[in-house]
């Protein structure tokens, strides 16, 4: 796939005729050819045994715990062959004995780096299970939560792909900006990473003074980190020489492994569950979806960077559009009466008992709600016997199935480039692996 | 509901179950013997379009006596359409149901999750091992509803085994197979391998 190089000489470069041929070689070798000059010749055949190397699953390239059996021929990879499930927990079987809330804090520790959409996601699809309308302000409460976590999923992406390639400069402003958005999560829910942000139909707790100010000051702000870090990466010469023409899957190979998000962007293919399947009525908020060309390393680094822009343009439109008014909805199944009244009134006390006893008990049915992640489509599936405990709780972990594609798009690169390769599927393993 | 169901009656007749609707979601139960065909159909046929798998899942129900089903999620990139196939599979009977990996390459692992976790196994997969649980796993499939939550050995139990299990119990069979093709297994390795305690490695050619 490379381009052609060509490399000019002067005449006068010391060790090297014109034609680029070494002039000085080892003597050995001088005394065989007699002339002093290597003669063109055949380049030794080095291909022999292949080597199996195992790659983690403690290497910080691996991006968390996953490990890669590699078969390689000399340096170039011949096959790759993962191995995950080192950070199973068991999150889809322990959900069945959960009520639907108790699931919630399981959510924040599958994508550990955006918990809050996971959140979001999951009292979606209880909602879609029980037939319930969030308020307005619940909707747009969620939405910059989730346009947050799509940031900050997308900066620990950056600057973990930038050391990989050996960039360590990004990575530090990358984090700096994370932060911010971390004391903003704490602020919120009184937790920096394991936010339990949501409850079925609505939210543990409305934003306290000074939030707004501070996701307006934060999109003020990363803009103008990113334009640095744009300027130090996008066309840096090292930076697209390890990124382009690498891992290329077309749009029709991305469709076929099932990828996702800005996997599946990058392929060319303009599939956005914020686009195609609305929710949380994303179909009002002015914004784009970057999508690639060629499907590439590099693309992929290009969608994830404008996806970042958009979600600051989403987060303004979300908080100049902010209403007043209650976060939960007025629905005795669901919600918690007001403590003062479960005091006083004897019908809220007994509501407020049966919730928090027995819990919330879904209508028999199921319901697939999937949501665009940081990482892709994540989607939840609940399946409900009518009682306050789901029979099946699944989670479409788009990360799982991005990384299933890993292997074909390695085939017959360098083993540096697996390393860009396997960083540029965003893996998070505590959702891969679940 | 989704007007698919109706076409999918059109066409193969018998082999349609009952279709369904829940929270908006369209299903449609399909017999297992039919399942490739069914999905070949709404895969390429030029009204359906369904090109995208979203996701493949079971779900066993807690009445025993209900069979478990093999849940299908696709969804129509250019219609924007979406279905739910399920299959019923008996669990008096073998729990066997026909692989999509020749469909859709991304129903590899989805497959083999369902497999670790379910104990259904698909014909025609590839690859079908555990995933999330390692390859000796011998507890069982832990989303049965006949598993116990923390699991069938005792927690000593499972630390023994962990301590006392062989290197080569941590590689799967083709990469035991590629050390073995460039003769780099050692010799204990090779013993016990041959006793049988991790799978069969083929016999090496006029050695």
């Amino acid at each position: 796939m490379g381009t052609k190089r060509t490399i000019e000489l002067e005449v006068a470069t010391s060790g090297v005729d014109a034609q680029g041929k070494a002039t000085r070689v080892p003597l050995g070798v001088a005394d065989q050819t007699g002339v002093g000059i290597l003669t063109d010749r055949e380049e030794p055949a080095l291909g022999g045994d292949h080597m199996l190397v195992n790659i983690g699953p403690q290497h910080p390239a691996t991006h968390g715990v996953l490990r890669l059996v590699v078969e390689l021929d000399g340096e170039v990879v011949v096959r790759v062959i993962p191995h995950i499930g080192y950070l199973h927990s068991g999150f889809e079987k322990l959900g069945e004995y959960r009520y639907y809330n108790q699931i919630v804090p399981l959510t924040d520790r599958m994508d550990y780096l955006a918990p809050m959409s996971n959140n979001v996601c999951l009292a979606l699809a209880v909602e879609k299970l029980m037939g319930i309308e969030i308020t307005e302000r619940c909707k747009v409460l969620r939405v910059i939560a989730c346009e947050l976590s799509r940031i900050i999923s997308h900066l620990v992406w950056l600057g973990t792909t930038s050391i990989d390639l050996g960039a360590f400069t990004p990575f530090l402003w990358c984090f700096q900006e994370r932060e911010r958005v971390y004391n903003l999560q704490e602020m919120w829910t009184g937790a920096r990473l394991t936010t339990s942000l949501t409850r079925v139909g609505g939210l543990m707790a409305d934003i306290p003074d000074g939030f707004t100010e501070g996701v307006r000051e934060f999109c003020a702000t990363l803009p103008k980190t990113m334009d640095e870090t744009d300027r130090l990466l996008t066309r840096n010469g090292i930076w697209c020489a390890r990124m382009q023409d690498i891992g290329i899957l077309t749009a029709e190979e991305a469709i076929n492994y099932s990828l996702s998000g800005p996997m599946l962007r990058a392929s060319g293919v303009p599939y956005d569950v914020r686009k195609d399947r609305p929710y949380l009525d994303y179909e009002t908020y002015d914004f784009e979806v970057p999508i690639g060309e060629k499907g590439d390393v590099y693309d992929r680094y290009l969608c994830r960077f404008e996806e970042m822009r958009q979600s600051v343009r989403i987060l303004e439109q979300a908080l100049d559009r902010l209403p007043d008014g209650p976060i939960n909805v007025d629905d005795s199944r669901v919600s918690l009466p007001p403590k003062s009244e479960a005091m006083s009134d004897m019908e809220a006390m007994i509501f407020h008992f049966k919730q928090v006893m027995d819990g919330i008990e879904a209508p028999v049915g199921e319901a697939y709600m999937p949501i665009e992640g940081p990482k892709g489509e994540l989607g939840y599936y609940f399946v409900s016997d009518g009682t306050a405990k789901p029979v099946r709780f699944r989670v479409r972990p788009p990360a799982f199935i991005n990384l299933a594609s890993l292997p074909k798009m390695a085939e017959g690169h360098l083993l540096s480039d697996l390393i860009a390769i396997n960083a540029s599927v965003d893996i998070v393993m505590g959702e891969v692996d679940r | 509901m989704n007007p698919t169901v109706q076409a999918l009656r059109n066409k193969f007749q018998g082999a349609i179950g009952r279709g369904a609707v829940s929270c908006g979601d369209t299903i449609v139960y399909v017999k297992a013997a039919n399942l490739s065909e069914v999905m070949a159909f709404l895969k390429e046929w030029p009204d359906q379009e369904y090109n995208y798998l979203v996701d493949i899942t079971a779900v066993e129900y807690r009445d025993p006596e209900r069979p478990l089903e093999m849940v299908y999620e696709l969804f129509s990139m250019a219609r924007r359409a979406q279905l739910r196939v399920k299959v019923e599979l008996d669990k008096s009977d073998e729990l066997v149901v026909d692989s999509l990996v020749p469909l859709w390459n991304g129903a590899n692992w989805l497959e083999r999750e369902v497999y670790d976790m379910f104990g259904v196994r698909f014909a025609g997969h590839p690859d079908l091992r555990r995933i999330l649980m390692w390859e000796t796993y011998a507890e069982g499939h832990p989303l049965r509803k006949d598993f116990p939550l923390r699991g069938r050995f005792s927690r000593a139990e499972q630390v023994r085994q962990a301590l006392n299990a062989n290197p080569e119990a941590h590689y799967s069979m083709e990469e035991i197979s590629i050390a073995e093709a460039y003769h780099e297994i050692p010799a204990e390795m090779r013993e016990r391998l041959a006793r049988g305690e991790r799978g069969k490695l083929a016999e090496p050619e006029n050695s």
